[in-house]
Formats: C-alpha cells, sequence, structure tokens
C-alpha cells in the first residue's frame, strides 16, 4: 500500500512500470490515471485542487486498507495531486496488483470509487469568464452503495 | 476547538480556520452558535444538507457528540479523482 499526496506532476510511464517491478506472482496490474478535461463551454484556464491534509492521507489510506481486505492484492498505489493544474494534466493515478485480474480490476473500481467521494479533495474550475467550484455527481454516491451490497 | 472550512464554505466565512471556544454538545450545537454570530456563517451553513463535517479528521454526522474533539471541518460533498 503506497499513498502519496502531492503537488509536483508525476510520471505515470514510471510509476506504472516501478509499481509493476516490485510485485512478485502478480499476474495482473491494473491502472487509471484521471486527467484534467477541459470544458465544453469555455475554455478551462487551469484547474485548482483543494485538499484537507492531514484526513486526505488518512481517509486514503483507510479506503486502500478496505479494499485490500476485500481482495487478494499483492500491492496497490495511489497519486493525488493538490494545487493548480492545467489542461490536460493528470490528477491522479491508482494500480493495483494481483494473481488474476478480476480482483485488480475490482479493486482499481473501487479505490476510484471511494476516493471520488470520501477522500477530503475539492475541485476548482477556472475560465476567462469566471471560477466555479465542481459539484458532487449522484451517480458518484450511488456507486458506493452497490459496494456496499453483498458480494457473491 | 479549532475549526476548518474548505472550499465554498472557506470562501463564504473568509477565513480556513480558527479557534473557537465553545460548550457545544454536538456538531449541530456547534453550527447553531456559529449561525448566530455574523452573518457570513448564516451564509455558509443556511442548508447543512449541502454540507459534510470531520470530526477529527474523521466523516461524521452532523448529530456527532464533541466531547473532547480537537478538530471539526466542514466542507462540501468531495471531489476528488
Amino acid at each position: 500500500m503506497d499513498v502519496r499526496v502531492q503537488e509536483a506532476p508525476f510520471d505515470f510511464g514510471v510509476e506504472a512500470n516501478a509499481f509493476a517491478a516490485a510485485q512478485s506472482g502478480m499476474g495482473a496490474v491494473v491502472t487509471f490515471t484521471g486527467i484534467v478535461r477541459d470544458l465544453p463551454d469555455a475554455p478551462l484556464c487551469h484547474m485548482m485542487i483543494e485538499h484537507y491534509p492531514g484526513m486526505t492521507e488518512k481517509a486514503l489510506h483507510g479506503i486502500a486498507t478496505k479494499a485490500h481486505d476485500r481482495w487478494s492484492l499483492g500491492g496497490s498505489l495511489i497519486i493525488h495531486r493538490f494545487g493548480r493544474l492545467a489542461p490536460d494534466e493528470m490528477i491522479m493515478m491508482v494500480a493495483t496488483a494481483s494473481r488474476h485480474r478480476k480482483d485488480a480490476f475490482e479493486a482499481a473500481m473501487y479505490l476510484m470509487d471511494y476516493l471520488k467521494s470520501r477522500a477530503p479533495f475539492w475541485k476548482r474550475e477556472e475560465t476567462a469568464q469566471g471560477s466555479a467550484w465542481v459539484a458532487a455527481r449522484d451517480e458518484d454516491e450511488a456507486a458506493l452503495i452497490d459496494w456496499s451490497e453483498p458480494h457473491a | 476547538m479549532d475549526v476548518l472550512y474548505f472550499a465554498w464554505v472557506r470562501e463564504r466565512i473568509g477565513v480556513p480556520r480558527e479557534t473557537v471556544q465553545t460548550d457545544a454538545e454536538t456538531v449541530l450545537d456547534l453550527v447553531e452558535e456559529l449561525r448566530r454570530r455574523e452573518d457570513r456563517y448564516e451564509a455558509a451553513f443556511a442548508d447543512i444538507t449541502a454540507l459534510r463535517v470531520a470530526v477529527d479528521q474523521e466523516l461524521t454526522e452532523f448529530t456527532a457528540p464533541l466531547k473532547d474533539a480537537r478538530e471539526v471541518a466542514f466542507f462540501p460533498p468531495m471531489t476528488g479523482g
């Protein structure tokens, strides 16, 4: 379990390779990367990501621990940035490793769903017309309910 | 105790954190106390269904007790990822 909260950019390729190389006996590695998207109406100047230092790290560790309890994982990595990001910059990445692909895929989905609405980050989009906080989406909250249903 | 505000809650209240002397027993009591102080608190706390709260860096409910709490944080629903 490796959790990093940082302002600096990260190199997705280097991180993914290092994560895969650190595993042993794992047949599957799944990665996900979140990228700052431009807006449909007004061009995005940049995105500001605010977070709650201290709680952020605790919340991410808690989410990763739950994923390790639930699936058979050889390792997991969460990197999440804060501060000022330009369009097309990478915001965050997760990586999971398991013996077979199902655990790695499901755990990566779980990490993403939980860190969307249970890790204390807030995004603000800034355009030439002004800035606005990104609203949480109902479907992100609904995704957590799906995970709380008993699994076969 | 230390009270922290994030995102638009911070913008409405005007400070990221402050120390509050209070005997409030629950989060809700603290919210009511703050709302009575000044308009900027009323503006931030007018609709608490739009807010989330953490006590000592753990997400909790507005009904949560504040006994022995060191840090309370108010913020809108989170938008990570």
